[in-house]
Protein backbone atom coordinates (compact mmCIF):
# COMPACT_ATOMS: atom_id res chain seq x y z
CA UNK A 1 0.00 0.00 0.00
CA UNK A 2 2.73 2.54 1.10
CA UNK A 3 4.53 1.70 -1.93
CA UNK A 4 2.11 2.16 -4.27
CA UNK A 5 0.07 5.21 -3.01
CA UNK A 6 3.03 6.68 -0.67
CA UNK A 7 6.45 8.09 -1.71
CA UNK A 8 8.27 4.76 -3.56
CA UNK A 9 9.51 5.19 -6.71
CA UNK A 10 5.95 4.77 -7.92
CA UNK A 11 4.52 6.37 -5.78
CA UNK A 12 2.42 9.54 -7.01
CA UNK A 13 4.77 12.15 -5.62
CA UNK A 14 7.76 11.01 -7.27
CA UNK A 15 5.66 10.91 -10.46
CA UNK A 16 4.71 14.35 -9.90
CA UNK A 17 0.93 13.37 -10.44
CA UNK A 18 -2.05 16.13 -10.42
CA UNK A 19 -4.19 13.92 -7.57
CA UNK A 20 -1.93 12.82 -4.80
CA UNK A 21 -3.24 12.02 -1.70
CA UNK A 22 -0.35 10.96 0.12
CA UNK A 23 0.39 14.67 -0.36
CA UNK A 24 -2.77 15.99 0.97
CA UNK A 25 -2.34 13.21 3.85
CA UNK A 26 1.68 14.42 4.62
CA UNK A 27 1.05 18.55 4.20
CA UNK A 28 -1.91 18.35 6.26
CA UNK A 29 -0.83 20.77 8.60
CA UNK A 30 1.00 23.31 6.11
CA UNK A 31 -2.29 23.33 3.93
CA UNK A 32 -4.59 23.92 7.27
CA UNK A 33 -2.17 26.41 8.52
CA UNK A 34 -2.27 28.63 4.51
CA UNK A 35 -6.34 27.57 4.95
CA UNK A 36 -6.29 29.89 7.92
CA UNK A 37 -4.42 32.40 6.69
CA UNK A 38 -6.56 32.47 3.89
CA UNK A 39 -9.67 32.72 5.77
CA UNK A 40 -8.24 35.43 8.29
CA UNK A 41 -7.11 37.64 5.40
CA UNK A 42 -10.34 37.39 3.77
CA UNK A 43 -12.87 38.00 6.73
CA UNK A 44 -10.68 40.72 8.36
CA UNK A 45 -11.05 43.22 5.12
CA UNK A 46 -15.01 42.46 4.43
CA UNK A 47 -15.98 43.22 8.32
CA UNK A 48 -13.39 46.57 7.62
CA UNK A 49 -14.97 47.19 4.12
CA UNK A 50 -18.55 46.92 5.98
CA UNK A 51 -17.95 49.08 8.88
CA UNK A 52 -16.09 51.49 6.16
CA UNK A 53 -19.15 51.32 3.79
CA UNK A 54 -22.08 51.45 5.89
CA UNK A 55 -21.14 55.09 6.62
CA UNK A 56 -19.95 55.91 3.55
CA UNK A 57 -23.17 54.87 1.85
CA UNK A 58 -25.16 56.74 4.46
CA UNK A 59 -23.61 59.67 3.84
CA UNK A 60 -23.55 59.64 0.28
CA UNK A 61 -27.18 59.31 0.43
CA UNK A 62 -27.69 62.17 2.86
CA UNK A 63 -25.54 64.64 0.98
CA UNK A 64 -25.89 63.91 -2.75
CA UNK A 65 -22.73 66.09 -3.38
CA UNK A 66 -20.82 63.26 -1.88
CA UNK A 67 -22.49 60.62 -4.04
CA UNK A 68 -20.97 61.25 -7.52
CA UNK A 69 -17.37 61.03 -5.61
CA UNK A 70 -18.19 58.38 -3.77
CA UNK A 71 -18.98 56.06 -6.53
CA UNK A 72 -16.39 57.46 -9.14
CA UNK A 73 -13.46 56.89 -6.43
CA UNK A 74 -14.53 53.40 -5.74
CA UNK A 75 -15.24 52.32 -9.31
CA UNK A 76 -11.73 53.85 -10.23
CA UNK A 77 -10.46 52.11 -7.29
CA UNK A 78 -12.18 48.77 -8.76
CA UNK A 79 -10.88 48.80 -12.49
CA UNK A 80 -7.01 48.76 -10.89
CA UNK A 81 -6.25 44.83 -11.10
CA UNK A 82 -4.99 43.43 -7.79
CA UNK A 83 -1.34 43.04 -9.11
CA UNK A 84 -0.80 46.41 -9.55
CA UNK A 85 -2.70 47.39 -6.27
CA UNK A 86 -0.93 44.95 -4.01
CA UNK A 87 2.43 46.74 -5.75
CA UNK A 88 1.39 50.01 -5.42
CA UNK A 89 0.07 49.65 -1.41
CA UNK A 90 4.01 48.17 -1.11
CA UNK A 91 6.25 51.28 -0.07
CA UNK A 92 3.10 52.34 2.19
CA UNK A 93 3.23 48.92 4.52
CA UNK A 94 5.99 46.85 3.19
CA UNK A 95 6.22 43.38 2.82
CA UNK A 96 3.25 42.68 5.13
CA UNK A 97 -0.64 41.13 5.59
CA UNK A 98 -1.70 44.45 5.63
CA UNK A 99 -0.61 45.11 1.79
CA UNK A 100 -3.21 42.44 0.95
CA UNK A 101 -6.00 43.92 3.46
CA UNK A 102 -5.45 47.44 2.55
CA UNK A 103 -6.31 46.23 -0.92
CA UNK A 104 -9.05 43.86 -0.79
CA UNK A 105 -10.68 46.20 1.89
CA UNK A 106 -10.49 48.94 -1.51
CA UNK A 107 -12.26 46.31 -3.47
CA UNK A 108 -14.92 45.16 -1.48
CA UNK A 109 -15.47 48.80 -0.56
CA UNK A 110 -16.96 49.44 -4.07
CA UNK A 111 -19.39 46.36 -4.35
CA UNK A 112 -21.15 47.13 -0.87
CA UNK A 113 -21.30 50.76 -1.23
CA UNK A 114 -22.68 50.33 -4.45
CA UNK A 115 -25.06 47.26 -3.00
CA UNK A 116 -25.90 49.48 -0.20
CA UNK A 117 -26.65 52.54 -1.77
CA UNK A 118 -28.69 50.68 -3.97
CA UNK A 119 -30.91 49.02 -1.44
CA UNK A 120 -31.42 52.72 0.34
CA UNK A 121 -32.51 53.93 -2.77
CA UNK A 122 -35.34 51.32 -2.82
CA UNK A 123 -36.80 51.96 0.10
CA UNK A 124 -40.60 52.26 -0.43
CA UNK A 125 -41.30 56.20 -0.37
CA UNK A 126 -43.93 54.83 1.54
CA UNK A 127 -42.78 53.27 4.76
CA UNK A 128 -40.21 56.27 4.87
CA UNK A 129 -43.53 58.78 4.99
CA UNK A 130 -45.36 56.17 7.41
CA UNK A 131 -42.36 56.00 10.16
CA UNK A 132 -42.06 60.00 9.56
CA UNK A 133 -46.00 60.36 10.48
CA UNK A 134 -45.23 58.31 13.41
CA UNK A 135 -42.67 60.52 14.73
CA UNK A 136 -39.13 59.13 13.78
CA UNK A 137 -36.35 60.91 13.78
CA UNK A 138 -34.10 60.71 10.98
CA UNK A 139 -31.83 58.71 12.98
CA UNK A 140 -34.46 55.94 14.21
CA UNK A 141 -35.70 55.95 10.46
CA UNK A 142 -32.23 54.95 9.24
CA UNK A 143 -31.54 52.45 12.34
CA UNK A 144 -35.24 50.89 12.30
CA UNK A 145 -37.11 51.14 8.75
CA UNK A 146 -34.01 52.22 5.82
CA UNK A 147 -31.52 49.69 6.90
CA UNK A 148 -33.59 46.84 7.50
CA UNK A 149 -35.64 46.92 4.37
CA UNK A 150 -31.88 47.47 2.81
CA UNK A 151 -30.44 44.44 4.39
CA UNK A 152 -31.12 42.28 1.35
CA UNK A 153 -29.16 44.59 -1.12
CA UNK A 154 -26.30 44.98 2.17
CA UNK A 155 -25.98 41.05 2.53
CA UNK A 156 -26.23 40.56 -1.67
CA UNK A 157 -22.88 42.80 -1.74
CA UNK A 158 -21.35 41.03 1.56
CA UNK A 159 -21.48 37.62 -0.65
CA UNK A 160 -20.25 39.60 -3.67
CA UNK A 161 -16.96 41.20 -2.01
CA UNK A 162 -16.42 37.64 0.23
CA UNK A 163 -16.10 35.03 -2.71
CA UNK A 164 -14.01 38.07 -4.69
CA UNK A 165 -11.85 38.46 -1.78
CA UNK A 166 -11.29 34.68 -1.68
CA UNK A 167 -10.05 34.66 -5.25
CA UNK A 168 -7.99 37.81 -4.52
CA UNK A 169 -6.29 36.84 -1.34
CA UNK A 170 -4.09 34.32 -3.79
CA UNK A 171 -2.75 37.06 -5.49
CA UNK A 172 -1.42 38.23 -2.11
CA UNK A 173 1.21 35.38 -2.66
CA UNK A 174 3.84 38.18 -4.84
CA UNK A 175 4.28 39.85 -1.00
CA UNK A 176 4.05 36.27 0.63
CA UNK A 177 0.24 36.54 2.43
CA UNK A 178 -1.40 35.05 -0.10
CA UNK A 179 -3.05 32.56 1.74
CA UNK A 180 -3.38 28.99 -0.31
CA UNK A 181 -1.96 31.62 -2.77
CA UNK A 182 1.45 31.17 -1.18
CA UNK A 183 1.40 27.24 -2.09
CA UNK A 184 0.15 27.73 -5.55
CA UNK A 185 2.98 30.06 -6.35
CA UNK A 186 5.59 27.80 -4.50
CA UNK A 187 4.30 24.75 -6.09
CA UNK A 188 4.43 26.79 -9.33
CA UNK A 189 8.36 27.79 -8.67
CA UNK A 190 9.25 24.06 -7.89
CA UNK A 191 6.29 22.67 -10.45
CA UNK A 192 4.81 21.02 -7.96
CA UNK A 193 1.39 19.85 -9.39
CA UNK A 194 -0.31 17.92 -6.65
CA UNK A 195 0.33 21.34 -4.47
CA UNK A 196 -0.83 23.55 -6.82
CA UNK A 197 -4.47 21.13 -7.69
CA UNK A 198 -4.77 20.67 -3.55
CA UNK A 199 -4.21 24.61 -2.83
CA UNK A 200 -6.17 25.79 -5.94
CA UNK A 201 -9.31 23.28 -4.88
CA UNK A 202 -9.17 24.14 -1.40
CA UNK A 203 -9.59 27.68 -2.49
CA UNK A 204 -12.87 26.91 -4.40
CA UNK A 205 -14.31 24.70 -1.64
CA UNK A 206 -13.68 28.00 0.48
CA UNK A 207 -15.46 30.75 -2.00
CA UNK A 208 -18.50 28.02 -2.28
CA UNK A 209 -18.79 27.57 1.44
CA UNK A 210 -18.19 31.11 2.44
CA UNK A 211 -21.05 31.91 -0.16
CA UNK A 212 -23.27 29.42 1.27
CA UNK A 213 -22.83 30.49 5.01
CA UNK A 214 -23.75 34.10 3.84
CA UNK A 215 -26.75 32.61 1.73
CA UNK A 216 -28.21 30.45 4.88
CA UNK A 217 -27.04 34.32 7.11
CA UNK A 218 -29.27 36.22 4.84
CA UNK A 219 -32.17 33.94 5.23
CA UNK A 220 -32.06 33.57 8.43
CA UNK A 221 -31.74 37.60 9.12
CA UNK A 222 -34.25 38.36 6.55
CA UNK A 223 -37.08 36.07 6.94
CA UNK A 224 -39.73 38.84 5.28
CA UNK A 225 -38.02 38.23 1.76
CA UNK A 226 -39.29 34.22 1.46
CA UNK A 227 -43.04 34.96 2.77
CA UNK A 228 -43.75 32.37 0.11
CA UNK A 229 -42.07 31.38 -3.19
CA UNK A 230 -44.44 32.94 -5.58
CA UNK A 231 -44.07 36.33 -4.05
CA UNK A 232 -40.57 35.89 -3.94
CA UNK A 233 -40.46 34.78 -7.87
CA UNK A 234 -42.50 38.13 -8.35
CA UNK A 235 -39.82 40.34 -6.57
CA UNK A 236 -37.08 38.17 -7.87
CA UNK A 237 -36.14 39.89 -10.78
CA UNK A 238 -36.83 43.83 -9.11
CA UNK A 239 -34.33 42.61 -6.34
CA UNK A 240 -31.82 46.24 -5.92
CA UNK A 241 -29.02 44.76 -5.96
CA UNK A 242 -29.26 42.74 -9.36
CA UNK A 243 -28.24 46.28 -11.18
CA UNK A 244 -25.50 46.96 -9.16
CA UNK A 245 -24.44 43.54 -8.94
CA UNK A 246 -24.61 43.09 -12.57
CA UNK A 247 -22.19 45.90 -13.33
CA UNK A 248 -19.46 44.22 -11.34
CA UNK A 249 -20.08 41.14 -12.58
CA UNK A 250 -16.42 39.78 -12.26
CA UNK A 251 -13.09 41.10 -9.90
CA UNK A 252 -10.82 37.61 -10.61
CA UNK A 253 -7.79 39.85 -11.66
CA UNK B 1 8.34 61.09 -0.40
CA UNK B 2 11.79 59.52 -1.50
CA UNK B 3 9.65 56.86 -2.62
CA UNK B 4 8.23 59.07 -5.53
CA UNK B 5 11.26 60.75 -6.71
CA UNK B 6 12.59 57.20 -7.45
CA UNK B 7 9.62 56.20 -9.33
CA UNK B 8 9.93 59.29 -10.97
CA UNK B 9 13.14 58.83 -11.80
CA UNK B 10 12.57 55.19 -13.09
CA UNK B 11 9.87 56.32 -15.20
CA UNK B 12 12.34 59.15 -16.84
CA UNK B 13 14.87 56.96 -17.26
CA UNK B 14 14.71 56.27 -21.53
CA UNK B 15 16.64 52.73 -21.32
CA UNK B 16 14.01 51.46 -19.40
CA UNK B 17 11.39 51.97 -22.04
CA UNK B 18 13.27 50.87 -24.97
CA UNK B 19 14.77 47.54 -25.65
CA UNK B 20 14.34 43.74 -24.91
CA UNK B 21 11.87 43.61 -22.17
CA UNK B 22 11.38 47.33 -21.50
CA UNK B 23 7.89 49.01 -20.76
CA UNK B 24 7.74 49.56 -24.41
CA UNK B 25 7.77 45.55 -25.27
CA UNK B 26 5.61 44.62 -22.58
CA UNK B 27 3.43 46.95 -22.96
CA UNK B 28 3.09 45.88 -26.75
CA UNK B 29 2.67 42.44 -25.47
CA UNK B 30 -0.45 43.83 -22.92
CA UNK B 31 -2.27 45.36 -25.44
CA UNK B 32 -1.64 42.41 -28.58
CA UNK B 33 -2.79 40.11 -25.36
CA UNK B 34 -6.20 42.00 -24.50
CA UNK B 35 -7.01 42.65 -28.11
CA UNK B 36 -6.29 39.03 -29.46
CA UNK B 37 -8.45 37.87 -26.34
CA UNK B 38 -10.84 40.54 -26.39
CA UNK B 39 -11.61 39.11 -30.25
CA UNK B 40 -11.69 35.99 -29.10
CA UNK B 41 -14.34 35.74 -26.24
CA UNK B 42 -16.29 38.27 -28.40
CA UNK B 43 -16.48 35.79 -31.03
CA UNK B 44 -17.40 33.11 -28.92
CA UNK B 45 -19.61 34.68 -26.51
CA UNK B 46 -21.64 36.97 -28.55
CA UNK B 47 -23.56 34.65 -30.84
CA UNK B 48 -24.26 32.46 -28.65
CA UNK B 49 -25.83 34.64 -26.15
CA UNK B 50 -27.38 36.50 -28.41
CA UNK B 51 -29.35 33.37 -29.73
CA UNK B 52 -30.05 31.98 -26.64
CA UNK B 53 -31.55 35.37 -25.48
CA UNK B 54 -33.45 35.46 -28.68
CA UNK B 55 -35.26 31.58 -28.05
CA UNK B 56 -35.36 32.42 -24.05
CA UNK B 57 -33.50 29.54 -22.57
CA UNK B 58 -30.10 29.02 -20.56
CA UNK B 59 -30.67 32.18 -18.38
CA UNK B 60 -30.12 29.75 -15.48
CA UNK B 61 -26.71 29.32 -17.72
CA UNK B 62 -25.95 33.20 -17.55
CA UNK B 63 -26.41 33.53 -14.16
CA UNK B 64 -24.28 30.34 -13.07
CA UNK B 65 -21.74 31.40 -15.24
CA UNK B 66 -20.99 34.76 -13.60
CA UNK B 67 -20.68 33.18 -9.50
CA UNK B 68 -18.43 30.06 -11.11
CA UNK B 69 -16.14 33.13 -13.02
CA UNK B 70 -15.79 34.59 -9.39
CA UNK B 71 -15.24 32.01 -7.11
CA UNK B 72 -12.26 30.60 -9.28
CA UNK B 73 -8.97 32.24 -8.76
CA UNK B 74 -7.42 33.51 -11.79
CA UNK B 75 -3.74 33.32 -10.36
CA UNK B 76 -4.80 29.24 -9.58
CA UNK B 77 -6.31 28.74 -13.13
CA UNK B 78 -3.27 30.41 -14.62
CA UNK B 79 -0.68 28.47 -12.62
CA UNK B 80 -2.65 24.84 -13.63
CA UNK B 81 -3.06 25.81 -17.45
CA UNK B 82 0.64 26.61 -17.93
CA UNK B 83 1.82 23.24 -15.67
CA UNK B 84 -0.60 21.15 -18.05
CA UNK B 85 -0.24 20.02 -21.49
CA UNK B 86 -1.06 23.66 -23.31
CA UNK B 87 1.48 25.42 -21.10
CA UNK B 88 3.98 23.88 -23.85
CA UNK B 89 2.37 25.95 -26.98
CA UNK B 90 4.05 29.31 -26.02
CA UNK B 91 1.07 31.76 -24.74
CA UNK B 92 -1.67 29.73 -25.23
CA UNK B 93 -2.20 28.69 -22.03
CA UNK B 94 -2.27 32.28 -21.25
CA UNK B 95 -4.96 32.67 -24.02
CA UNK B 96 -6.90 30.35 -22.78
CA UNK B 97 -7.12 31.63 -19.62
CA UNK B 98 -7.73 34.80 -20.39
CA UNK B 99 -10.78 33.80 -22.50
CA UNK B 100 -12.03 31.46 -19.84
CA UNK B 101 -12.48 34.85 -17.49
CA UNK B 102 -13.38 37.28 -20.17
CA UNK B 103 -16.85 35.14 -21.38
CA UNK B 104 -18.80 35.65 -18.11
CA UNK B 105 -19.34 39.59 -18.39
CA UNK B 106 -19.93 38.88 -22.17
CA UNK B 107 -22.58 36.05 -21.57
CA UNK B 108 -24.57 37.65 -18.62
CA UNK B 109 -24.71 40.87 -20.52
CA UNK B 110 -25.58 40.39 -23.77
CA UNK B 111 -28.28 37.39 -22.44
CA UNK B 112 -29.99 40.06 -19.71
CA UNK B 113 -29.97 42.59 -22.65
CA UNK B 114 -32.02 40.57 -25.39
CA UNK B 115 -33.98 38.88 -22.65
CA UNK B 116 -35.11 42.76 -21.25
CA UNK B 117 -35.55 44.09 -24.68
CA UNK B 118 -39.34 45.68 -24.21
CA UNK B 119 -41.52 43.01 -25.00
CA UNK B 120 -44.18 45.45 -26.68
CA UNK B 121 -41.52 46.56 -29.24
CA UNK B 122 -40.80 42.85 -29.66
CA UNK B 123 -44.41 41.76 -30.27
CA UNK B 124 -45.14 44.71 -31.94
CA UNK B 125 -42.06 43.70 -34.87
CA UNK B 126 -43.40 40.18 -34.44
CA UNK B 127 -46.98 41.18 -35.66
CA UNK B 128 -45.85 43.30 -38.46
CA UNK B 129 -44.68 40.23 -40.06
CA UNK B 130 -40.81 39.64 -39.32
CA UNK B 131 -38.88 36.69 -39.27
CA UNK B 132 -36.52 35.46 -36.39
CA UNK B 133 -33.76 36.83 -37.63
CA UNK B 134 -34.90 39.99 -38.70
CA UNK B 135 -36.59 40.78 -35.22
CA UNK B 136 -32.81 39.93 -33.82
CA UNK B 137 -30.82 41.83 -35.95
CA UNK B 138 -33.53 44.93 -36.51
CA UNK B 139 -35.07 44.78 -33.13
CA UNK B 140 -33.76 42.74 -30.25
CA UNK B 141 -29.53 43.61 -30.85
CA UNK B 142 -30.35 47.32 -31.48
CA UNK B 143 -32.21 47.19 -27.78
CA UNK B 144 -29.52 45.40 -26.37
CA UNK B 145 -26.99 46.90 -27.54
CA UNK B 146 -25.35 49.17 -24.49
CA UNK B 147 -25.49 46.25 -22.24
CA UNK B 148 -23.88 44.24 -24.73
CA UNK B 149 -21.07 47.35 -24.29
CA UNK B 150 -20.78 46.94 -20.99
CA UNK B 151 -19.94 43.68 -21.20
CA UNK B 152 -17.39 43.81 -23.42
CA UNK B 153 -16.07 46.88 -21.27
CA UNK B 154 -16.21 44.71 -17.98
CA UNK B 155 -14.83 42.07 -20.07
CA UNK B 156 -12.03 44.43 -21.41
CA UNK B 157 -11.16 45.75 -17.96
CA UNK B 158 -10.85 42.38 -16.53
CA UNK B 159 -8.75 41.06 -19.54
CA UNK B 160 -6.36 43.64 -18.67
CA UNK B 161 -6.21 42.56 -15.01
CA UNK B 162 -5.36 38.92 -15.77
CA UNK B 163 -3.18 39.61 -18.64
CA UNK B 164 -1.10 41.13 -15.58
CA UNK B 165 -1.24 37.89 -13.85
CA UNK B 166 0.00 36.47 -16.47
CA UNK B 167 3.62 37.81 -15.67
CA UNK B 168 3.33 35.33 -12.49
CA UNK B 169 3.89 31.62 -14.02
CA UNK B 170 6.09 33.73 -17.03
CA UNK B 171 3.72 35.42 -19.09
CA UNK B 172 4.13 38.41 -21.01
CA UNK B 173 2.95 42.03 -20.71
CA UNK B 174 3.14 44.80 -18.15
CA UNK B 175 3.00 42.41 -15.03
CA UNK B 176 6.50 41.45 -15.94
CA UNK B 177 8.16 45.18 -15.03
CA UNK B 178 6.09 44.14 -11.11
CA UNK B 179 7.17 40.79 -11.17
CA UNK B 180 11.01 41.54 -12.12
CA UNK B 181 10.86 44.40 -9.79
CA UNK B 182 10.20 42.08 -6.93
CA UNK B 183 12.04 39.83 -7.79
CA UNK B 184 15.16 42.39 -7.77
CA UNK B 185 13.76 44.17 -4.55
CA UNK B 186 13.47 47.25 -6.76
CA UNK B 187 10.63 48.74 -4.98
CA UNK B 188 10.97 52.03 -7.80
CA UNK B 189 9.95 49.39 -10.86
CA UNK B 190 7.42 47.37 -8.98
CA UNK B 191 5.46 50.86 -8.21
CA UNK B 192 6.40 52.23 -11.70
CA UNK B 193 4.75 48.70 -13.67
CA UNK B 194 1.89 49.28 -10.96
CA UNK B 195 1.24 52.70 -12.58
CA UNK B 196 1.64 51.43 -15.95
CA UNK B 197 -0.78 49.07 -15.07
CA UNK B 198 -3.60 51.15 -13.21
CA UNK B 199 -3.23 53.79 -16.23
CA UNK B 200 -3.45 51.15 -19.02
CA UNK B 201 -6.78 49.48 -16.75
CA UNK B 202 -8.40 53.20 -16.78
CA UNK B 203 -7.56 54.34 -20.08
CA UNK B 204 -9.45 50.79 -21.38
CA UNK B 205 -12.46 51.56 -18.97
CA UNK B 206 -12.61 55.31 -20.27
CA UNK B 207 -11.98 54.94 -23.78
CA UNK B 208 -14.88 51.84 -23.87
CA UNK B 209 -17.28 53.97 -22.17
CA UNK B 210 -16.78 56.29 -24.50
CA UNK B 211 -17.00 54.28 -27.08
CA UNK B 212 -20.83 52.72 -25.55
CA UNK B 213 -22.01 56.73 -25.60
CA UNK B 214 -21.09 56.95 -29.61
CA UNK B 215 -22.69 53.51 -30.50
CA UNK B 216 -25.47 53.99 -28.72
CA UNK B 217 -28.36 54.23 -31.18
CA UNK B 218 -30.58 55.75 -28.80
CA UNK B 219 -28.18 57.89 -27.05
CA UNK B 220 -29.76 56.62 -23.05
CA UNK B 221 -28.44 55.57 -20.31
CA UNK B 222 -27.68 51.79 -20.27
CA UNK B 223 -30.79 49.65 -18.29
CA UNK B 224 -29.89 47.99 -15.38
CA UNK B 225 -26.03 49.53 -14.92
CA UNK B 226 -25.71 51.47 -12.01
CA UNK B 227 -23.61 54.21 -14.12
CA UNK B 228 -21.61 56.79 -11.57
CA UNK B 229 -22.49 60.38 -13.02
Amino acid sequence: MSSTAGGGPQGCLAQNDWLCWTYVRTRQSELLDATVEHVWITALSVVIALALALPLAVAARRWRAARAPALGVTTILYTIPSLAMFALLLPVFGLSAAVVVTGLVLYSLTVLVRNILAGLDAVPGEARQAAEGMGYGPGRLLLEVELPLALPALLAGVRIATVTAVSLTTVGAIVGYGGLGNLIYDGMESYFKAQVLTASAICVVLAVVADLLLLWLQRMLTPWTRAGARKRAVRAPAAPSAAAAQDLVGKAG
Amino acid sequence: MGILTDVWTWLTTGSHWTGTGGVLQRLGEHIYLTGVCLLLSCALALPLALWLGHVGRGGALAVNLSNAGRAVPTFAVLVLLSMGPLGRYGDWATIVALVLFALPPLLTNAYTGVREADREVVEAARGMGMTGGQLLRQVELPLALPLIMTGVQTAAVQLVATATLAALPGGGGLGRLITAGFGNYDTPQVVAGALLVAALALLVERVLTLTERLLDPMRRQPAGRTKPV
